[in-house]
């Protein structure tokens, strides 16, 4: 911390609120090569992460992809086939759940059925022997955090969905775990209810500055909640970093398709300069335009307006995204741009999903705000037009 | 899927035993020791004792083994079973003791089967009423139900006097101390443990499923032979086996309900007990009984492993 | 419609087939005539002549003393068996246990009987216990067999219940035995209760194993009943049934009352 001190203003405040970027700090939880095998499957394999202090960290992935059984073994509930699991420089080898600084908030909540809301919070506090009449204080002060003391004394039964949740939220943090994981924390309240609570959640985290790990397949609440995401996927860490990063900047076709929508293109190195890169694709239409059309070899080319390193004749995916396109209907002057058929217009509200045939048949996702309440002379499905997007739209993936 | 639920099941064992929590191999003993000694044991007793010799002694048998100048003397003496053999009245007895389990659980399941059905079709207050009603009389004395069935069923009894005076028939009817009256009061004493096993797997049935046959076109009875009775299988075969095989060694009911010649095997095992006091005969019958037993009880158990598995 | 008719009546039929000898039980229990089976008139006479009837109390309240005892024991132990085949995952007797605790369901009465009563006689040869045969003797048979029942019952509840709670309750400080006492036991206790009852059930119901494992001296109730059913009709038996049914139904219905107020869900 006192080194950043030194830098000016702004960018010590930015650094101390993302310690990842500096590299100075100690991470708070180190989890090193970590690998889960159950029999013949490796449930995690070879995972190294650092996370820390103050981080809500979100662990992202689909069903089965060991983000649990990672969350599981912080908690001590599994134990590591192979590597190490650090938090607060203490060594997690060996030491049951109960003795761990870490508390878990569960996917089913787990509240105990037959206690009370004041019970269930209560339970923790005591197995640790607080005196009784703190205890009291600790679980009144809890309860009017997530705004439940007026229902201390129901039974788990008696709540919602949405009070329970936060009953489970409450006893998890009452006993001030150094680090709280989360698993699948807004998983089983509706859409609505959901949106909300992503947000109580990040000012109750910030408040009491707890690191949390989260656990969720939700890449909407990944994005919203989390300082970084760690995109998970058949037992291995993909990438990791912050949500625009990992939005913006996949650094693979999983965490590209995985995280958001995209449009994916398969093509070849054909023209490698220092300052732009084209490919060919097979899917796209021959526009004309552009020069190296004959090393295309009749296949369409994108233009990428920025050095790649990579060698000609390279096989390399391209990713855009779609609210990253623009609809018209001549064809524009930018870098990519290439003629397509209206199939389908989606309606969404805010924004018009259109799905575009390319005249060899592939089919392209384009998104569009809705800006105004009414588009005179809108483009709509069964007419012909033209999808364009800059030279720095999207992401040239090599993996 | 199906790793991940393997990784779910029993994650408190792994991590107890992970923890080296002490109590564990004790927790374990307990039972499987309780259950050696008091279960296990006692059938190679049995087998054991079905290979003496009978003797006018206390206890009426030889040992098996005896000690002969430090030498151990074996005297096996298959004469038990070869008796069995030789003497129809066993063969049949274990004969007549399968017809009648077999035709007795057969019955139980037609009048069960829609009992189950209707209560498992109930709407959810009224279901548990009538499973209440079911049970019910199974929380009552085993032996009283039988002997209720005597006052029904006599010369002089209940049915008898009904139908006399209602002038249907003008002698009594001979129902008491016949097989009819065995059939009547296994089909009544083990009803309820058909019901329950149909009624656990026919609740657990999906509404939509039904929706869904009639929605294709399949009229009701149609739908029941096709979707309802096929699913049901594993709550049938359950049900089947936990009227088939106790009844099998039935005692109390044909004794209280049959005739002298009702034959069942566990009649004869009580008889060559406690009347004839041949403890190696009736260590042999009991072992060809758990012989015959074996198939049964398999195929409940893998009844039992596949209701499990929905 | 006339499927569904057609399936009410059957219903019907059914439960009155249930119940009639029931009801007529009840109904001869008040009945002036020996015989039992013509309405003469109404008296109490049997439940004066049950209530002076030494021989029957002495055996009902020998019969509580073990129903109670073993349904506790087996209460214990089919828990302990229960807990270890849902929770214990894999361990080197498991299948044995399997098979040991789910056997005694389907096994006749009369091969159990026989078989402890060996076991008895062929342990009090080998080392002195047990010394004759008697409560203790048949205390032990029922415990064994009633045991099977716990096991099934408890078993179904702990593998529905989430086991998140327990890891949960590990999760905030308590330690294995701590979280059985706090969190298993309660969830379960609905199921220890109908175990319990079960067992109670079974053990005063039983006939055929007492018979073979009781020495002297300790007559059951059952045992008692039979030998008075087979010499023919005894219209104080009427009465005690009565009686049994009455308390069955009382506690039924109390048991009912008393689960409704709580959760029927873990």
């Amino acid at each position: 911390m006192t080194d950043t001190m030194t830098v000016t203003g702004a960018a010590a405040l930015a650094a101390a609120a993302r310690p990842w970027t500096t590299g100075t700090e100690r991470p708070f939880v180190r989890i090193d090569r970590i690998t889960k095998k159950f029999g013949d499957f490796t449930a995690v394999d070879q995972v190294s992460l650092d996370i820390f202090k103050g981080e809500l960290f979100c662990l992202l992935g689909g069903s089965g992809c060991g983000k649990s059984t990672l969350l599981r073994m912080l908690a001590g509930f599994e134990t590591p086939t192979s590597g190490k699991i650090e938090i607060d420089g203490q060594d997690m080898a060996g030491i049951p759940p109960y003795d761990r600084p870490t508390n878990m908030m569960f996917q089913s909540y787990a509240l105990f059925p037959h206690m009370t809301v004041e019970k269930n919070v209560a339970y923790g506090l005591l197995r640790d022997g607080v005196h009784k009449s703190v205890v009291r204080d600790r679980v009144a002060e809890m309860l009017k955090m997530v705004q439940l003391h007026t229902l201390a004394g129901r039974k788990p039964h008696q709540l919602s969905g949405g009070q329970r949740q936060r009953v489970a939220l409450a006893r998890s943090l009452v006993k001030q775990p150094k680090l709280l994981l989360l698993d699948e924390p807004l998983g089983a309240l509706d859409k609505k209810l959901r949106e909300e609570t992503q947000f109580e959640l990040v000012k109750i985290q910030e408040t009491l500055g707890v690191t949390f790990i989260v656990v969720t397949h939700d890449q909407e609440e990944a994005m919203t909640l989390s300082t970084r995401i760690g995109v998970m996927n058949a037992g291995r860490i993909i990438q990791v970093g912050e949500p625009p990063q990992v939005y913006e900047y996949p650094n693979s076709r999983f965490v590209a398709d995985f995280v958001g929508t995209v449009n994916l293109f398969e093509g070849r190195v054909i023209e490698d300069e220092p300052d732009f890169i084209r490919l060919a694709v097979q899917d796209l239409p021959v526009t004309g335009e552009g020069s190296g059309a004959a090393s295309a070899g009749g296949a369409g080319q994108i233009y990428v307006g920025h050095g790649v390193s990579c060698t000609i004749d390279q096989p390399l995916w391209y990713a855009v995204r779609p609210e990253k396109m623009r609809l018209s209907r001549h064809a524009s002057d930018a870098p990519n741009s290439y003629p397509v058929w209206v199939e389908d217009v989606a309606y969404m509200g805010n924004l018009s999903v259109y799905r575009l045939k390319l005249p060899g048949g592939r089919y392209l996702l384009a998104s569009k705000a809705n800006l105004s309440r009414y588009e005179e002379d809108t483009i709509s499905w069964g007419e012909h037009a033209w999808v364009s997007w800059d030279d720095t739209a999207g992401v040239v993936l090599t993996q | 899927m199906s790793a991940a639920t393997g990784i779910a099941r029993g994650r408190t064992g792994r991590l107890l035993r992970r923890l080296g929590f002490s109590g564990r191999a004790l927790v374990i003993a307990v039972p499987v020791v309780w259950l050696l000694v008091f279960f296990l044991v006692p059938f190679l007793v049995v087998a054991k004792l079905s290979l003496s010799q009978s003797a006018i002694a206390l206890p009426p048998y030889l040992p098996l083994v005896e000690w002969d100048e430090g030498m151990a003397i074996i005297t096996l003496n298959f004469g038990n079973f070869t008796f069995l053999l030789d003497d129809p009245l066993y063969i049949n007895a274990y004969l007549s003791s399968l017809k009648i389990a077999f035709i007795s659980a057969a019955a139980a399941l037609v009048i069960g089967y829609p009992i189950a059905y209707y209560i498992a079709r109930s709407p959810e207050g009224r279901r548990n009423v009538l499973l209440m009603l079911v049970i019910l009389p199974f929380w009552t004395s085993f032996l009283l139900r039988v002997y209720a069935w005597q006052g029904f069923l006599r010369s002089n009894g209940v049915i008898n006097n009904f139908l006399l005076w209602t002038g249907i028939i003008d002698q009594p009817l001979v129902m008491l101390q016949t097989n009819f009256a065995v059939y009547l009061g296994i089909v009544y004493t083990y009803l309820p443990f058909m019901i329950l096993p149909l009624y656990a797997n026919l609740v657990k049935l999906d509404d939509s499923l039904l929706e869904a046959s009639a929605d294709l076109g399949a009229r009701p009875l149609s739908t029941f032979f096709h979707v309802t009775l096929p699913l049901s299988m594993p709550g049938v075969i359950a049900g089947f086996m936990l009227v088939f095989v106790p009844a099998i060694g039935e005692f109390v009911v044909p004794e209280l309900l049959g005739g002298p010649d009702t034959l069942m095997i566990g009649r004869v095992l009580w008889n060559e007990f406690f009347s004839n006091r041949d403890w190696p005969v009736a260590s042999a019958v009991a072992i060809a009984m758990l012989v015959i037993l074996v198939i049964p009880i398999m195929i409940f158990r893998r009844a039992q492993a596949k209701e499990e598995a929905l | 419609m006339r499927a569904s008719t057609l399936l009410l009546v059957f219903c019907i039929a059914g439960f009155i087939f249930l119940y009639a000898p029931i009801v007529s039980l009840i109904v001869f229990s008040f009945n002036e005539n020996k015989l039992a089976t013509v309405w003469s008139g109404f008296s109490t006479q049997w439940y004066v002549a049950l209530f002076q009837n030494a021989q029957i109390l002495g055996a009902a309240w020998i019969s509580l003393k073990v129903a109670v005892v073993s349904a506790t024991l087996a209460s214990i132990l089919g828990t302990l068996a229960a807990y270890v085949l849902v929770r214990f995952g894999r361990f080197r007797t498991r299948s044995l246990l399997t098979g040991m605790s789910a056997a005694p369901l389907v096994m006749p009465d009369v091969i159990t009987g026989l078989s402890l009563l060996l076991l008895f006689v062929a342990m009090e040869q080998a080392i002195g216990w047990p010394a004759g045969r008697g409560m203790t003797t048949i205390i032990i048979a029922h415990t064994t067999f009633c045991m099977a029942y716990v096991t099934v019952v408890v078993q179904s509840r702990l593998s529905d219940m989430d086991e998140s709670l327990e890891e949960a309750a590990m999760d905030l400080g308590a330690r294995p035995a701590r979280v059985f006492f706090d969190v298993t036991i309660p969830v379960i206790a609905p199921a220890l209760v109908a175990g319990w009852l079960l067992a109670f059930t079974l053990s005063l119901d039983d006939l055929v194993v007492a018979s073979f494992v009781t020495g002297p001296g300790a007559s059951t109730l059952p045992m008692v009943i039979f030998s008075k059913v087979r010499l023919g009709v005894s219209p104080d038996i009427n009465a005690l049934a009565t009686i049994i049914i009455g308390i069955v139904a009382l506690g039924v219905f109390v048991a009912s009352v008393l689960l409704r107020r709580k959760p029927t869900r873990a």
